[in-house]
């Protein structure tokens, strides 16, 4: 009789991974809301706070205003002005004052007002950057979120080998393929899922830097995005084995919780510890070569124009390695485990040779 | 042939096993026999590689059993489970082929299946839409789908109601017909007694019987007769040797040795009918377990 092998037996768990989940209402909103997060972050900021300052303007004050980034309504009186003010139709009036102007407002000064009204000195950088720190920070936590998101969406490999114990549909797949080719087969099949997701990322990330008018912010982060494409994947890789050995850790869907604890930290931990540290830049190093952080901080050292591209391919090099042990620990862990059923299984216990 | 030979198995110190040792013939519907806990999971389990043995060899047509042929096993675990939130015929379907049969092929022994399961109108439904019995046979698809060439079955008439035992019954034997040798385990003596040609009796941990069933109910037969004469069978307990089981009028019946009854019986007129008293699996199996 005809057999599957490995690779086919792989392809076809991973078939069926991709397939369930798929069809699941909750990926679907998942990825719908990233998306839309993305967008969002990336135009809101634009539409609100693209248009310039509303300003009322009385009698001579309106010289003071030509030329300036204001959006002027010239009004007959001072009073008429300080309506509009208080009906906060305008953000503030400018009106004479003696020699000079005087500006109204309703509670607080209106800074970016003053700041047009202003004769601002010249401006040199001695460093320039192509990158603010706004946008920086706007890097590091669109990253960050991402990493996070895919990491959590490895979730469903733990849940998925759970299933597999819960309902014993378990002990007919470990009769009929090996067990490493269970576990490859969800590995692949929720990375193409998540490769898959990253790719449409990618491709709309370009539309929402157009439509925010942030065009030359996308030259700078392009690089940048090239480069946490094979990060995040490796990271991903090396999250999911994790996810699949707590899956095969317990019995039941509800003792999940106990097993997923470190590999939620595993998961959390490069969001945080960037977010934190991301203006440090010696503890940014750091966590630029660590496998677990590596994934979020090298690709915003990258877009920060403080890595070389050496650094990075070393960086990727020791992130694939600890993926090769880590799939080598977890594929025995996960055999050790799969079979033995009724409460949690010990490490030591999965760990140990098959009785 | 499926040979299983000196299989042994503890956990911790309580040894599960104790050198099992049987034989599943081709064509021949195997009872497999036993109390709960007497170890028929545990052997099965062995069978099909999702446990280790301690010791001993399980093999199929002189190869031992491993990864290399086990695919062409089809296993129905004690415990049910199939993916509930896949469709059934997506699921058959499915581990048909990672069994290692071509898709085309996988789908038209799942239509197949589930048409002799009764099965075909919820063949687009989840399997945890159905009811248990129904998900039962699915179960008993999930076995069969890739045509395999040995049958183990653990339990495989739990749960099922008087009708769908007869369903599942005539697709299993359309397998032993065509020469797949199946071994299920039962508790429920009666069924087995109805459909198996060989049984396999353990207790446990170790085997108490084992071969066809006409010859193990000879065997157990001893020295059991049952004697019908024309008039009062009274006399029959003053035969030397005889031990009186029952007496009722002309019915008598004894253990002794046959021929001394006989002679004298007919010498005392007519014989109605003397037959061996052959007993049921129940009797053999409280014999001996």
């Amino acid at each position: 009789m005809a057999r599957a092998s490995f690779s086919q037996a792989t392809w076809l768990v991973a078939e069926r991974e991709m397939k369930t989940l798929v069809t699941t209402k909750g990926f679907w909103i998942g990825f719908a809301f990233t998306i839309i997060g993305l967008f969002a972050l990336t135009v809101l900021p634009t539409v609100f706070g693209g248009d310039d300052p509303k300003v009322a303007v009385v009698g001579s004050a309106a010289q003071a205003v030509q030329g300036k980034a204001l959006d002027v309504q010239e009004v007959g009186s001072v009073q008429e002005a300080a309506d509009l003010v208080r009906a906060d139709d305008v953000e503030a009036a400018i009106v004479p004052d003696g020699a000079g102007i005087k500006v109204l407002a309703l509670n607080s000064p209106p800074n970016d007002v003053v700041r047009e009204l202003v004769e601002s000195p010249p401006v040199e950088l001695l460093a320039a950057s192509a990158v603010t720190s706004g946008q920086r920070s706007v890097t590091v936590i669109v990253f960050g979120l991402v990493f996070l998101m895919f990491g959590m969406g490895g979730a469903a490999i733990a849940q998925s080998t759970v299933t597999e114990k819960q309902t014993r549909i378990v002990e007919i797949l470990v009769s009929t393929v090996p067990v490493r080719a269970l576990l490859a087969g969800k590995i692949l099949g929720h990375t193409i899922l998540t490769l898959g997701q990253v790719v449409v990322l990618a491709l709309t990330a370009p539309i929402a830097l157009r439509v925010a008018d942030l065009g030359t912010l996308l030259g700078v982060v392009a690089p940048a995005l090239g480069w946490f494409i094979p990060f995040l994947m490796f990271g991903f890789v090396l999250i999911s084995s994790m996810w699949a050995v707590a899956g095969a850790l317990v019995s039941r869907q509800e003792d999940l919780g106990s097993t997923m604890g470190l590999v939620m930290l595993a998961v959390m931990g490069p969001y945080f510890g960037v977010q934190f540290f991301y203006e440090n830049p010696a503890v940014l190093k750091v966590m630029s070569f660590v496998p677990f952080t590596a994934g979020v901080a090298m690709p915003v050292r990258l877009f920060a124009e403080q890595a070389q591209a050496w650094e990075a391919l070393l960086s990727l090099g020791i992130l694939a390695a600890t993926v090769v042990v880590i799939l080598l620990v977890a594929s025995r862990l996960y055999t050790g485990s799969l079979l033995q059923t009724g409460g949690r299984v010990k490490l030591a216990k999965a760990w140990a040779p098959a009785e | 042939m499926l040979t299983v030979r000196g299989i042994s198995r503890s956990f911790g110190d309580h040894k599960v096993l104790d050198e099992v040792s049987f034989d599943v013939r081709p064509g021949r519907m195997t009872g497999f026999l036993g109390a709960n806990g007497s170890g028929k999971t545990t052997t099965m389990r062995i069978v099909l590689g999702v446990l280790a043995a301690h010791g001993g060899t399980v093999s199929w047509k002189g190869t031992e059993v491993g990864p290399q042929n086990r695919p062409d096993f089809g296993y129905m675990p004690e415990e049910r489970g199939l993916y509930p939130k896949m469709k059934v015929r997506e699921q058959i379907t499915w581990l048909g082929r990672l069994h290692g049969v071509d898709r085309v092929t996988a789908e038209r022994n799942t239509d197949e299946l589930l048409e002799d399961l009764e099965l075909t109108g919820r063949a687009g439904d989840r399997l945890e839409a159905l009811s248990l019995g129904n998900q039962q046979r699915v179960q008993i698809a999930a076995a069969l789908v890739h045509d395999p060439d040995v049958l183990i079955l653990d339990e495989p008439f739990s749960g099922l109601d008087p009708i769908a035992v007869e369903t599942v019954l005539d697709v299993l034997r359309k397998r032993a017909a065509n020469g797949v040798p199946v071994l299920f385990s039962s508790h429920q003596l009666a069924i087995v007694e109805r459909l198996c040609d060989d049984v396999v009796i353990i207790s446990k941990g170790r085997i108490a019987a084992n071969g066809s069933r006409e010859e193990l109910r000879t065997r157990h037969a001893g020295e059991r007769y049952e004697i019908v004469v024309a008039q009062d069978a009274g006399w029959v307990r003053d035969v030397p040797g005889v031990t009186i089981l029952e007496l009722d009028g002309p019915r008598a019946v004894f253990e002794a040795e046959p021929q001394q009854v006989l002679r004298t019986a007919l010498d005392r007129g007519e014989v109605r009918s003397f037959t061996p008293v052959v007993p049921t699996l129940d009797e053999i199996f409280k014999e001996v377990v």
